[in-house]
């Protein structure tokens, strides 16, 4: 590819990131007011959430008061502007729920969220690779049969469903593992124990993960070895190792890249459940309360940032695949 | 083997990441520290907005605090403070000396700030209609507090039990969302060294309180809202003590090594019963009602034994107001009796009606809460077997309200400190038709609002006595709720420490109160 060709192409690749940051401006705003609708049309009522059991002889002039202050029996429209005014300035107020600032609630737990995912989709990934290639090369034998089976069981079962059990095996019969929490109850926060905490969340949302990965590896592998450039490898004689993993690999894993953005909304999920089973002090619970107490500034907050990290994990992809196949098409 | 490929894949997901064995939880204890697996976590640590405000509160201290038999005591005030002759002004007197645990001592001004700050609209506190009789808080001395009251108030030092915050550390801050609402500075038993949230508390002992430093040094407080969960690791040996339900605590009853404690509690669950219904209208069927529950049942199956049946909203543990002649039997005859003279007669099929109209009353219930699902069912089922019918269905508190003219519904709540707090908003007829969490039932009766009034304005202890045993025969000859049971609070304890002490519990039963009400005092045993 010449310099000139390898610039056009730069240029189209920004061209593309612009227009999708362009796009998810109205989808940022569209989500987040949708939320907010969503919220007031519920019937849940933040200033009775906000008392909770004090609620039970609260006098109503108290009660009218608070929702007063907070301005919770205006418009909606009137409430998202307030919010998003604040927002876009760069205060995300209030959490109502927790009486703190959201920047503070989000900045304290998200950190534990993004290790358990970030170390639970690697090695998702990774299961996927291995047991996908491994499934294909042998494609047919015990190896497979076993790998393919397992895959398709562990789809159909419910992520909390694994972490129980995997809680019940590894924490209270076999006591090797913590079974909850980021530290040993009284122990300080130190590496090694959030290590040794972090082995079962982690691994029950990697092996919830891996099985859509191996599945999908395997079955482009299998696709790759009837095309001509595999074909042509194995007639020239090369041995098998040289043509899964030089030839066939390398084209299967294309479509593997788009497969990253498109699966963390999946991921995401996964990890809400995985975070409840063991009590990782995540995002996860501070979402649920979010909404269980109708909680606008932490919901609206809560809900830009997940959208925005399902659009940009899928621009990181397009952007992924343009770069590795020179002719992917950059209209879109 | 079902489950067995899932096993295999987390054992190689192991693999993968490298395991290291745990290190043991359990290190030679001496009892110095403990680890408390609690149901629920506080959403702040400020008495301003409303945590901890009955004491027990662990980091603060109230001008007073209760003892095992819920007497009130000094706290930072030197002696319980005493109100004027007319009952307008209460004076409390602080204790010479305390300081804040940053080393600020404690003033007079500080006891101000707290109050006025629950008092101030802006601070959105959940508390502030406990302090409604309130006009004015002043400190005449550094040492001196008075609350200016616009009405006597006899219950009024029940109220000061709330958790005094140091001034300085609101200076320039919004209450609503300060940093001392999880870093709290008090002049309590312990401090907060770290609170890691959704996850744990840490508490160290205050080596200076007051009241002298507690034994049991370390605290450590784990939040696992699931019932199962926390029982799970109540097993693996992870916590000391736990709250768990009466069926899943029944498990430690024979174990070596741990107790079993029941504590009673002031925690109702009763039917609010509509008092504009034309069926529900008629004191008798309220009456008949109520004799058709089955209580003792209740209690048997739903709870496994760990309760009291009902029947007004003051809890047989109180005896000092308690009436022991208040009280329905279950007695289904005399209440079909009851509502054939009320003219709901029964057909054919067993089902009753009036002029051509059935007798229905729908009962609703919070869906989340399990409990008072299966008290609902339990009530409906008997309600029906008068020949009353007695849908039932799940819905959200707010419904739950909205609905209150037409249909009866499971509420909870209740606090055992004074006649007054427990009934007055609930069943005074001025709170009748009044928005929010009030006399729910729109419940009318001149006797019962007389009583409550009585008991509320005056300070001598005999009136007050004669006061809430009027109140309790008034309501029981006319009903405005089926209160049902009285719940106990049951606990899981590793028998490491001395000096627990049984406490009647309100409501909340997290960190505050339970049975670690007075863990400052606990040693551990040698």
């Amino acid at each position: 590819m010449t310099t000139v060709a390898q610039r056009r192409r730069g240029r189209a690749v920004g061209l593309l990131v612009l227009r999708r940051l362009g796009f998810a401006v109205p989808v940022l705003l569209l989500v987040s007011f949708a939320l907010f609708a969503l919220a007031k049309a519920s019937p849940f009522d933040p200033v009775e959430r906000y008392f909770g059991l004090r609620i039970i002889g609260a006098s109503p002039e108290r009660v009218a008061q608070i929702r007063e202050n907070w301005g919770v029996d205006r418009p909606v429209v009137e409430q998202y502007l307030a919010w998003l005014r604040h927002a876009v300035a760069g205060d995300l107020g209030d959490s109502l729920s927790l009486r703190q600032p959201v920047s503070e609630v989000i900045g304290d737990r998200l950190p534990w969220t993004v290790l358990l995912v970030s170390i639970g989709f690697g090695l998702a990934l990774l299961l996927g690779l291995l047991l996908g290639t491994a499934a294909a090369w042998r494609q047919g034998g015990w190896l497979d049969r076993t790998i393919t089976a397992v895959s398709y069981t562990l789809e159909a079962a419910p992520v909390f469903w694994l972490g129980l059990a995997a809680l019940y095996v590894f924490a209270l019969q076999l006591h090797w593992l913590p079974g909850g929490g980021l530290t040993d109850a009284g122990a300080a926060l130190g590496v090694g124990q959030v290590v040794t905490h972090l082995v079962l969340p982690v691994s029950v949302l990697a092996v919830s993960q891996a099985p859509w990965f191996v599945l999908f590896v395997r079955q482009n592998l299998l696709e790759s070895f009837s095309q001509d450039h595999v074909i042509g490898a194995r007639s020239r004689g090369l041995t098998d190792r040289r043509v899964v993993l030089g030839h066939a690999l390398r084209t299967s894993l294309l479509p593997f890249l788009t497969l990253l953005g498109a699966r963390l909304p999946e991921l995401i999920t996964g990890a809400l459940l995985v975070e409840t089973v063991f009590s990782w002090p995540g995002i996860a619970r501070a979402t649920v309360d979010a909404a269980l107490n109708v909680d606008f500034a932490l919901m609206g907050a809560l809900t830009v940032l997940a959208t925005s990290v399902v659009l940009l994990g899928n621009l990181l992809a397009d952007v992924l695949y343009a770069l590795a196949d020179p002719r992917v098409g950059l209209d879109g | 083997m079902h489950h067995r490929p899932a096993i295999l894949l987390v054992a190689a997901g192991l693999v993968l990441v490298g395991c290291t064995s745990p290190d043991e939880g359990a290190t030679a204890d001496t009892g110095q520290s403990i680890v408390i697996g609690a149901g629920s976590e506080p959403e702040n640590l400020n008495p301003i907005l409303g945590y901890a405000p009955d004491g027990a509160s662990k980091v603060f201290d109230g001008l007073v605090a209760r003892d095992a038999q819920l007497k009130l005591v000094p706290a930072l005030a030197e002696e319980l403070p005493s109100a004027s002759a007319d009952g307008l002004v209460w004076t409390a007197k602080l204790r010479e000396g305390t300081t804040f645990s940053d080393g600020t001592p404690l003033s007079a001004q500080d006891v101000v700030f707290t109050y006025e700050s629950v008092l101030d609209p802006k601070s959105n506190s959940t508390i502030a209609s406990r302090f409604d009789a309130v006009t004015d808080v002043s400190a005449p001395d550094d040492r001196t507090v008075e609350f200016r009251l616009s009405h006597p108030y006899a219950p009024f030092d029940q109220q000061l039990s709330l958790g005094i915050v140091p001034r300085k550390a609101f200076k320039g801050v919004d209450v609503s969302s300060a940093p001392f609402n999880s870093a709290p500075i008090g002049t309590g038993p312990y401090t907060v060294a770290e609170w890691r949230k959704g996850d744990r508390m840490t508490l160290k002992a205050n080596e200076s309180y007051w009241g002298g430093a507690p034994a049991v040094k370390t605290v450590t407080v784990v939040f696992v809202a699931d019932d199962n969960a926390r029982a799970t690791r109540m097993a693996a040996g992870e916590f000391d003590g736990t709250v768990l339900p009466p069926k899943l605590a029944g498990a430690y009853d024979a174990k070596q090594g741990y107790r079993v404690v029941r504590n009673p509690s002031a925690d109702y669950r009763g039917l609010g019963i509509p008092s504009e219904l034309p069926l529900t209208s008629d004191p008798k069927v309220r009456v008949a009602i109520n004799l058709g529950i089955n209580r003792q049942a209740m209690i048997d199956t739903v709870l496994a034994g760990a309760g009291k049946p009902a029947a007004t909203p003051i809890s047989p543990y109180l005896d000092e107001w308690y009436d022991q002649s208040a009280v329905f039997r279950h007695d289904p005859a005399e209440a079909a009796r009851l509502l054939d003279e009320a003219g709901w007669r029964a057909g054919a099929d067993g089902k009753r009606s009036r002029d051509g109209q059935a007798a229905r009353l729908p009962i609703l219930y919070p869906a989340p809460d399990v409990l008072r699902k299966e008290l609902a069912l339990a009530t409906a089922s008997d309600i029906a077997k008068l020949g009353i019918d007695a849908p039932v269905e799940a819905t959200t508190l707010e419904v739950m309200l909205q609905r209150q003219r037409e249909t009866a519904s499971i509420w909870g709540g209740g606090d055992p400190y004074d006649p007054d707090t427990a009934s007055y908003t609930l069943l005074h007829s001025r709170y009748a038709g009044r928005s929010g969490y009030v006399n729910m039932t729109l419940y009318r009766n001149a006797s019962v609002d007389g009583a409550l009034d009585t008991g509320r304005r005056s300070l001598d202890p005999t009136t007050r006595k004669q006061a809430y045993t009027d109140f309790q025969k008034a309501y029981v000859a006319d009903p405005g709720w089926a209160f049902l049971v009285f719940l106990d609070h049951t606990y899981v304890l590793r028998d490491r420490w001395n000096g627990q002490a049984e406490q009647v519990e309100p409501h909340d039963h997290g960190l505050v109160h339970a049975v670690w009400w007075n863990l400052e005092r606990w040693t551990p045993k040698s």
